[in-house]
């Protein structure tokens, strides 16, 4: 196909100043895409035979330790920094991880998507521990960059960034930038994971990785392996870890294997596709009930 | 024993020690910690132990985003590794800070409203009826109880409203000795000046 990716147009002319939505919307004809009829939507189909080539993941953390055998090569690895007047901006950084987080989330989505291409956004850094400036910055980046997968195993607290990261959800949305965040299990209000554009993440308590569930009590949309996950750990070991955080690579990956076998899959169609083939909502089609 | 707004008062030690001896207890565990974070530094800074390196270390800073707790801070996520001692270069480290080199760790943030004021650390949790799932959502409401206690004393601190702190420890002895002194007779005020004059003598030589 020539023709320019939907999601990467400028979109329709539209007077200076004034939304988008102030364009017509009438009299044009709707551009021609090859829409899936998500007919017969099964795991095989989702991902059989598929290892994530071709698609793009960037696990936004606190940098991922590039050397670890459990990561592979890296296509990137950058990160927000803070110059001297305070201001963010993003550059190269070597492939290094001193909190192991983001290590440990590179690994997992690996592990499932074995040939996907991975960058590091490092946003947890020594000098801005917990910014949700940074984590708006780094997270813009990835956005604008076009990964087709966002991993994004943290949150923040600060109302003050709600709206910004509720903008910039709904715009990787409308990119075709899936967000998959972990949900947060704690009695506190935090984002992004709770916004209805991502794909919002919790553990359940099995240990096979390409396991997961639909939850039809949101906001927590889908369950997947989160217990004793042996992870990548800085040094170049492994660690057996436990937590939401490690759930959401699993389904980064699993994104990152649909993406690959059906990269015209939007975010909702993508969405969709995740239920069809979740193993709870498979076991009731298949007349199984669990 | 300070904290990022201050000292620590007696009755907010009184809460974090209670929390961490109440934690202990209810995992059956080695040992449990409370950090609270230095928003000058962004350092974790050891305010209460129970169990396992009891005492000693109150008052210990780690620098932000290392160790567990530094990740749990981080990232905001409670979360649990096991065999963490299999590792020689994180058993140097454990021991070296805090003399106990752990099994498993297992930490949820201390947060409230909009800030992580903290993280609630548990060393080697015994048996798990429970479940580790299980086990690390309890953590969660542990430690949210927790941050709400420690918003409180903090906010009564601000406002000026928090009850005066009986005083202890050397402080509490020259306050004594100040306020004696005021209303004693002039010899024996006179004996006690000249005394506390060679103790003052004394200290500067050294």
């Amino acid at each position: 196909m020539t023709t320019a990716l939907p999601w990467r147009t400028d979109g329709k002319p539209h007077a200076p100043g004034l939304p988008a939505w102030s364009a017509p919307t009438a009299g044009e004809p709707l551009a021609l895409l090859p829409i899936d009829g998500l007919a017969g939507v099964t795991p095989e189909w989702a991902w059989g035979g598929a290892d994530g080539r071709g698609v793009r993941a960037c696990v936004v953390d606190s940098g991922v330790e590039g050397s670890h055998p459990l990561v592979g090569e890296l296509a990137r690895s950058v990160s927000v920094l803070s110059d001297a007047d305070g201001e963010l901006t993003v550059a190269d950084v070597p492939p290094e991880d001193k909190a192991g987080h983001g290590t440990a989330c590179a690994g997992v989505l690996r592990s499932i998507a074995p040939a996907v291409s991975l960058t590091s956004m490092r946003v947890l850094t020594d000098g801005i521990t917990g910014s949700g400036a940074a984590l708006l910055a780094g997270l813009a980046w990835a956005i604008d960059e076009g990964f087709d997968v966002i991993n994004l195993s943290l949150s923040t607290t600060r109302p003050e960034f709600g709206v910004a990261l509720h903008e910039l959800a709904d715009r990787a949305y409308f990119r075709r930038c899936l967000l998959v965040v972990s949900a947060h299990n704690m009695p506190v209000r935090s984002y992004p994971w709770i916004f209805s554009s991502v794909v919002s993440v919790a553990s359940h308590d099995e240990q096979d990785p390409m396991t997961y569930y639909y939850n039809p009590s949101p906001p927590a949309e889908f369950f997947a392996r989160g217990l004793k996950v042996d992870a990548a750990w800085p040094g170049g070991g492994r660690k057996r870890v436990t937590g939401n955080s490690f759930a959401s690579p699993h389904i980064s990956g699993i994104c990152a294997l649909i993406l690959s076998k059906h990269p015209w899959l939007t975010p909702f169609q993508l969405k969709s596709v995740l239920y069809l083939s979740a193993r709870n909502v498979v076991n009731v089609r298949e007349g199984e009930h669990d | 024993m300070t904290s990022a707004d201050g000292p620590v008062s007696l009755t907010e030690q009184q809460l974090l020690w209670s929390v961490t001896e109440a934690a202990r207890n209810l995992f059956g565990a080695a040992a449990a910690s409370v950090f609270l974070l230095d928003k000058e530094t962004g350092e974790l800074v050891f305010e209460a132990v129970s169990g396992e390196g009891d005492g000693h270390l109150v008052g210990t800073r780690f620098p932000p985003g290392t160790g567990i707790a530094g990740w749990v801070a981080s990232c905001g996520q409670p979360m649990l590794v096991d065999e963490v001692g299999d590792d020689a270069q994180f058993a140097r480290a454990a021991a070296e800070s805090t003399g106990y080199v752990p099994r498993s760790i297992m930490a949820a943030p201390l947060i409230r409203d909009s800030e992580c004021l903290g993280v609630l650390e548990i060393l080697d949790s015994g048996s798990r009826p429970r479940g580790d799932l299980q086990d690390v959502d309890l953590l969660g409401i542990l430690a949210a109880q927790a941050a709400i206690g420690v918003e409180l004393l903090t906010k009564l601190r601000r406002t000026g409203n928090a009850e005066p702190e009986p005083e202890s420890g050397l402080a509490a002895l020259m306050g004594r000795i100040s306020s004696r002194l005021a209303t004693a007779d002039k010899q024996t005020a006179d004996v006690v000046t000249r005394l506390l004059s060679n103790v003052d003598d004394l200290l500067a030589a050294r």
